[in-house]
């Protein structure tokens, strides 16, 4: 009852293949991306001073990672003063056993969680059921997807692939075995949903003795947390508990307390495009009779300094998870975020997953091919990290190997030359090229600007594909030659 | 070693192509980006920004200010209200004394609060651009979960002097060491079908009151 897993997943051809032939996902993906879109550019256009804001935005992360390290003790040492307690862990196994002996030692065999990509990442809620601890989701879309036995496939909406009637049913028939069922006769009406979510997770709030959460910054100079959302769930799990354990990966820490007037303006409109996001939390360790007596902060690794340690991947660690990048994405828009095989799905998840992971499953050396380099996730991307630039530079990994870190230790990659991990590869290429949104969007690549990284292009990647078996670029337009290799149905993209 | 000690490792041997004298206290950051967006009427901008986002917005002088708390409880048809401890007494000096007043108290426990219909507060600042009121837990706010549980919130910011134009302007004025709630609007979702519903877990109606001194 711990949801999905995405071990085993198909590589990303296969399951965007299969994503693109489901009509009904497609079209709440598209319909979902483009109202986003649009609001999003609205929001953006408020602040006449909104590519200042992204350069340092870019700024700060980028000299944060610089000097991760003092930071990181910084941080310590402030939530320590404040009365935190600093827990650090290498990898998933170890910040999965960190959290599950925490929980354990307060007695409980329950805790609520706020919607945290960390844990997903980690697989928390799997191991804590090992270990005979029931991890309640309390966003609402967590909660559609935990009882539906499922996986999240947006960042910030991770039920987009469900529509209303699916909600209801799952409600219906799973919300008992959790806890206080769903009310006779509950509607597909959104806000009858809502309704039904809150009197089910309201119980479990009252009641719930440890909180766990993510956070979405850390602040070095003051140890302060910060967590932003919509719901109030995580004002719920931050402040009633008496334990909260929150769960972060190493590369959230911002410097200076300062710092926050930055990611406060660019976060909530990259990524709800709202001014603000109904709820920010902030908390510095703990405050006597105010919210839980007891904090951890586990620090998590897990792939982040492999990540660091390659110059040019090392700005996938820039990311403050707003999603904009998948809203714009013409590959995910088709394939869906559960083609990417992990909990980061969209352009963002093709250069997070590989790196975290290391490129030596079948799935992650075909994820950086899951693209089209259109360069639109660059374009909106409030921290300007060049996911292009990342994807070449991962094709090139993958094709010819060379040195990459994999668990702290420096290891030459050899090139999947002849592999299945080529073949995959060469797959995720040929249908990010076989899908003419993918190409429609492909047209906007002269005319964008690049203010902020060096182009390197074309790269080996490119290089390799004219040498190898995919099919050219037709000189006709994409859809006559889509029309006439595909028939008439396959303008739709199938 | 210990994992502290390994994660730290593997950080600065990531880092190796950064010269040890790189000093980043040293370099001022290039922040180009406006310090306040200059609006014309702060406390206009906040009004609109909040009624944006579905907050309803009063105006009020003192003298009008307990009429309209009590107004505003009565509508709701509340029973009972939770009182911080600094919250001026003359905010609600009409309401009836039917409605319960239940003090804002360490030894309170969450269900307790979830038999309380609504909530009156101060706040700390509110920011115009953004539609938003920050709470700190200060006297006349109380600790965080009487603002959450109970599903309706009253919020009385004093204008202008609580309001600022901006984040960073925000940002200055609270103390990081304060539990601090930042409140745009009532909570919302857009989990289903991106229809954007209010009300899921916090308070389902939020009243700011903006007071004129
Ligand atoms: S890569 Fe950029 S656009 Fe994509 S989620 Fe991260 S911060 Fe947002």
């Amino acid at each position: 009852m711990s949801g999905g897993t995405y071990l085993g997943m198909p590589a990303f051809p296969r399951a965007a293949e299969a994503a693109t032939r489901d009509e009904r996902l497609r079209a709440n993906l598209t319909h979902a991306t483009h109202t986003i879109r649009d609001k999003r550019a609205r929001a953006v256009a408020e602040l006449p001073d909104w590519a200042e804001l992204r350069a340092a935005g870019a700024a700060i992360k980028d000299r944060t990672l610089r000097h991760l390290d003092s930071y990181l003790e910084r941080l310590e040492a402030a939530v320590t003063a404040a009365g935190g307690q600093v827990h650090w862990a290498a990898d998933a196994a170890q910040a999965n056993e960190i959290v599950t002996r925490l929980v354990l030692q307060t007695g409980e065999r329950e805790v609520v969680k706020v919607k945290s990509m960390a844990t997903q990442e980690l697989g928390l809620n799997a191991a804590l059921e090992r270990a005979g601890v029931r991890a309640f989701e309390t966003d609402l879309a967590e909660l559609i997807v935990q009882l539906g036995d499922d996986l999240p496939s947006h960042i910030l909406v991770p039920a987009i692939h469900r529509n209303r009637r699916e909600i209801r049913d799952i409600f219906t028939e799973r919300m008992g075995e959790w806890g206080r069922p769903a009310p006779e006769g509950l509607t597909d009406e959104p806000a009858d949903l809502a309704e039904a979510a809150r009197l089910h997770l309201r119980q479990k709030f009252l009641d719930a003795k440890v909180g766990i959460s993510g956070a979405n910054f850390m602040v070095a100079e003051t140890g302060t947390m910060v967590v932003v959302e919509s719901e109030g769930n995580g004002r719920m799990c931050l402040t009633l508990p008496e334990t909260l354990i929150s769960v972060v990966g190493i590369e959230k820490v911002v410097p200076t307390w300062r710092d926050l007037e930055v990611f406060l303006q660019l976060l909530p409109r990259s990524s709800t495009a709202e001014r603000m996001n109904p709820y920010t939390s902030m908390w510095t360790g703990t405050s006597d009779g105010d919210g839980p007596s007891t904090f951890h902060l586990v620090l998590v690794d897990n792939g982040r300094t492999d990540t660091l340690a390659d110059e040019v991947g090392r700005q996938a660690l820039r990311c403050i998870r707003c999603s904009a990048c998948l809203n714009v994405c013409p590959v995910y828009e088709r394939a869906g975020g559960h083609a990417y095989g992990s909990a980061y799905p969209g352009p963002i998840g093709a250069i997070l997953t590989p790196q975290l992971r290391g490129v030596d499953t079948v799935l992650d050396a075909s994820l950086p091919y899951a693209s089209s380099l259109c360069g639109a996730c660059y374009e909106v991307c409030p921290v300007a990290i060049d996911i292009p630039e990342v994807l070449v530079r991962l094709r090139e990994r993958v094709v010819e190997g060379g040195e990459a870190t994999v668990r702290g230790s420096r290891v030459r990659i050899r090139p999947a030359r002849g592999h299945a991990a080529e073949r995959a590869a060469m797959r995720a290429a040929r249908w990010a090229l076989d899908h003419p949104g993918a190409l429609r969007a492909g047209q906007r690549v002269a005319g964008r600007m690049r203010r902020l990284q060096p182009r390197r292009l074309p790269g080996p990647g490119a290089a390799w594909s004219r040498t190898r078996d995919m099919p050219p670029l037709p000189p006709e337009s994409f859809r006559s030659w889509w029309r006439r290799t595909r028939g008439e149905s396959g303008e739709a993209g199938r | 070693m210990n994992a502290r000690e390994v994660v730290l490792g593997r950080v600065r041997r990531a880092l190796a192509d950064v010269p040890r004298e790189e000093d980043p206290e040293r370099e001022p950051l290039e922040r180009g980006y406006l310090d306040s967006h200059q609006p014309a009427d702060a406390v206009g901008l906040l009004a609109e920004n909040l009624a944006d986002y579905r907050a309803l917005v009063h105006r009020s002088t003192p003298e009008e200010l307990p009429g309209l708390v009590a107004r505003l409880l009565a509508e709701r048809g509340a029973a009972s209200v939770v009182v911080p401890a600094g919250l001026p007494p003359e905010w609600l000096a009409e309401v009836p004394r039917e409605v319960r007043r239940v003090p804002d108290e360490a030894a309170d426990t969450a269900r307790r609060l979830d038999g309380v219909d609504s909530v009156v507060t101060g706040c700390a600042v509110a920011i115009a651009e953004t539609g938003t009121v920050v709470l700190d837990a200060g006297p006349d706010q109380g600790r965080r979960r009487i603002t959450l549980v109970p599903d309706h919130h009253v919020c009385v910011v004093v204008v202008p002097d609580q309001v600022v134009d901006s984040v960073p302007q925000g940002l200055r004025r609270l103390d990081p060491a304060r539990p601090l709630t930042w409140i745009s609007g009532p909570s919302a979702t857009s989990d289903i079908e991106l229809d954007r519903v209010e009300g899921v877990h916090g308070p389902r109606r939020l009243d700011v009151v903006l007071l004129e001194e």
